[in-house]
């Protein structure tokens, strides 16, 4: 089900160069589901009007509490980074469809592949994942050492490789000089992140089943807009999907690359 | 008792609040959210004869206090709207009103005449303003002849009243007012939105793919007010009115200077639920005014 609600900030921290991560609890913390994201007022004057569409990282339904991790770039996105601890943030969601954790049987192994800011919402699927007993192999890649984030936590999950543009962490190059190198075993993969490492990825996995999750400028966040619009590849059933409630996740081979 | 229905041409309507076209798709996303029946009406997405797929990404920049949307009328084609989306509309107690588009006149009164026979249908908008499109759209709203000879050939066949939608991107939007009311408009819709163009800070370029694209939201509320200010005082047909709307003093702002009803756009994507809030909050400031009846409203500005 879909809310709208006033959360409240229980944490904000940054946690690598411009890189914040951000707790906030509410009772829409009770159907979210990994991959799903959120759309997130974040001054309530007109300026800036539109809301922000950011991933889920973490998901404590116990706590009712998540995390998002974002960076702060644009004017939204700083003014976000200026919310402090017992601030209220105004949030619709959780939006969209997630990652299929169901797709990896007990027993298989999932390489997740993240991106940059793409990272985060494969956090809460490998965590996911793990409590299923999947084995998971994470790839992440990075411009370089200082916006890197997450290294502990997702080391705690899985066999873990960085790659860097410049080579300050990891391995100098992309995620697919990572698997070049360690050449990973695994059964499904899942992935996050810019448009040119998705395709790379299809490309090099082409017998694999795999699950891409997508990024678009977004209006309404709920299908009703048309402004993130992709096409489809020719075999697909339909001619286009809204990345916003279509997606973001969606199978392989699906999103024209 | 309501104070808060309203009768406009071919439309009984509950309260003067209905989402504005191409902001709520077909009703389907916001139906998952709330009760669609509680709307006044609903103004549909631009329907054409032939599936348009739209323009290319990025179709959405943020401006100061608005937005720049070039969607370019994406919609299924008429034969999916009436047999798919007004369908499921059909299940909710609300008047739609079918915004009608095209590239030439035939296009316009084809999907026209089939659209206002479905059951649901209770008045057509004839979108001449569409800023987004190569052909069609706004080149019919732009020239007091041509907007008048086509809203004359949509009222022949169309079985429900006809609204034209007019565009501020004119000189003298009366002018175009005075000739849809001589075509036999039964109603004026206005404003559609603003042609402007964001630039990109690091290469120049336009933000989105089209080059320039339609500007709404809270920004553009002030040109609206005047324009319907303008138009009220030079026609004898109802407007509904819209632009920048956000809350239920707007609506009052909008229906003093002559509208009698409004269109709440942009403003859904910003807080999923306006549309009813405004709806549950309008009878608070008719008390503030000391008004028993929203209609005693309409055009308050002039009296």
């Amino acid at each position: 089900m879909i809310r709208q609600e006033k959360m409240t900030v229980i944490l904000q921290k940054q946690i690598a160069t411009n890189i914040f991560e951000l707790t906030l609890q509410g009772q829409l913390v009770q159907d979210m589901t990994p991959g799903q994201f959120v759309h997130v007022k974040v001054s309530d004057t007109f300026e800036p009007l539109l809301r922000r569409p950011i991933s889920i990282a973490n998901v404590n339904k116990e706590k009712n509490q998540f995390t998002m991790i974002y960076r702060a770039e644009g004017r939204g996105t700083k003014f976000l980074a200026t919310n402090r601890e017992g601030q209220i943030v105004d949030v619709l969601g959780p939006l969209g469809n997630g990652f299929p954790v169901e797709a990896a049987e007990p027993g298989q192994t999932a390489l997740l592949v993240g991106g940059g800011i793409g990272v985060p919402p494969l956090h809460e699927l490998s965590k996911q994942l793990n409590a299923r007993g999947v084995k998971t192999i994470h790839v992440l890649g990075f411009q370089s050492e200082d916006v890197c984030f997450y290294e502990e936590q997702f080391k705690v999950l899985g066999d873990t490789y960085f790659a860097t543009v410049d080579g300050t962490k990891g391995t100098k190059g992309f995620v697919t000089t990572v698997f070049d190198q360690v050449k990973p075993e695994f059964d499904v993969f899942y992935s996050c992140g810019p448009l040119p490492m998705l395709r790379a990825l299809e490309a090099y996995y082409p017998e694999k089943e795999g699950y891409l999750s997508f990024e678009e400028r977004m209006g309404c966040g709920i299908g009703a807009c048309f402004a993130c619009v992709c096409d489809t590849t020719e075999n697909y059933e339909k001619d286009y999907v809204k990345v916003c409630s279509d997606g973001p996740v969606f199978p392989k081979g699906v999103v024209a690359l | 008792m309501s104070r808060l229905n309203l009768q406009l041409p071919g439309l009984e309507l509950k309260n003067p609040i209905m989402p504005a076209s191409g902001c709520f798709g077909f009703g389907r996303e916001y139906a998952k959210l709330y009760d669609l029946s509680l709307l006044g009406a609903i103004m549909i997405k631009a329907t054409t004869v032939e599936t348009r797929k739209g323009n290319p990404t990025p179709r959405v920049a943020e401006t100061s206090a608005g937005m720049l949307n070039a969607i370019g009328l994406q919609n299924p084609g008429i034969e999916k709207v009436m047999g798919e989306e007004l369908k499921f509309l059909e299940d909710y107690d609300v008047p739609i009103i079918a915004n009608v588009a095209g590239t030439e006149v035939a296009d316009y009164v084809e999907v026209a005449e089939r659209i206002s026979k479905a059951s649901n249908v209770k008045a057509l908008e004839l979108n001449i303003s569409c800023p987004n499109v190569k052909c069609g759209g706004i080149q019919f709203g732009t020239d007091p002849s041509t907007a008048q000879q086509l809203t004359a050939a949509v009222k022949a066949v169309s079985s429900v009243p006809v609204y034209v939608k007019l565009s501020p991107n004119v000189t003298n939007i009366v002018d175009i007012a005075k000739a849809v009311e001589a075509g036999g408009a039964d109603g004026i819709t206005m404003i559609n939105t603003l042609v402007g163009m964001r630039l990109d800070e690091r290469t120049g370029k336009p933000v989105i793919a089209n080059g320039t694209g339609g500007l709404s939201g809270p920004a553009i509320k002030p040109v609206a007010i005047r324009m319907v200010y303008d138009v009220y005082k030079a026609v004898n047909i109802p407007i509904i009115g819209m632009g920048g709307i956000t809350c239920a003093q707007d609506v009052i702002d909008f229906m003093s200077a002559g509208a009698s009803a409004v269109a709440v756009g942009t403003a859904n994507f910003v807080d999923h639920f306006v549309c009813p809030t405004i709806i549950e909050e309008l009878p608070g400031l008719l008390d503030v005014l000391q008004v028993e009846h929203i209609s005693e409203i309409i055009g308050r500005s002039h009296r």
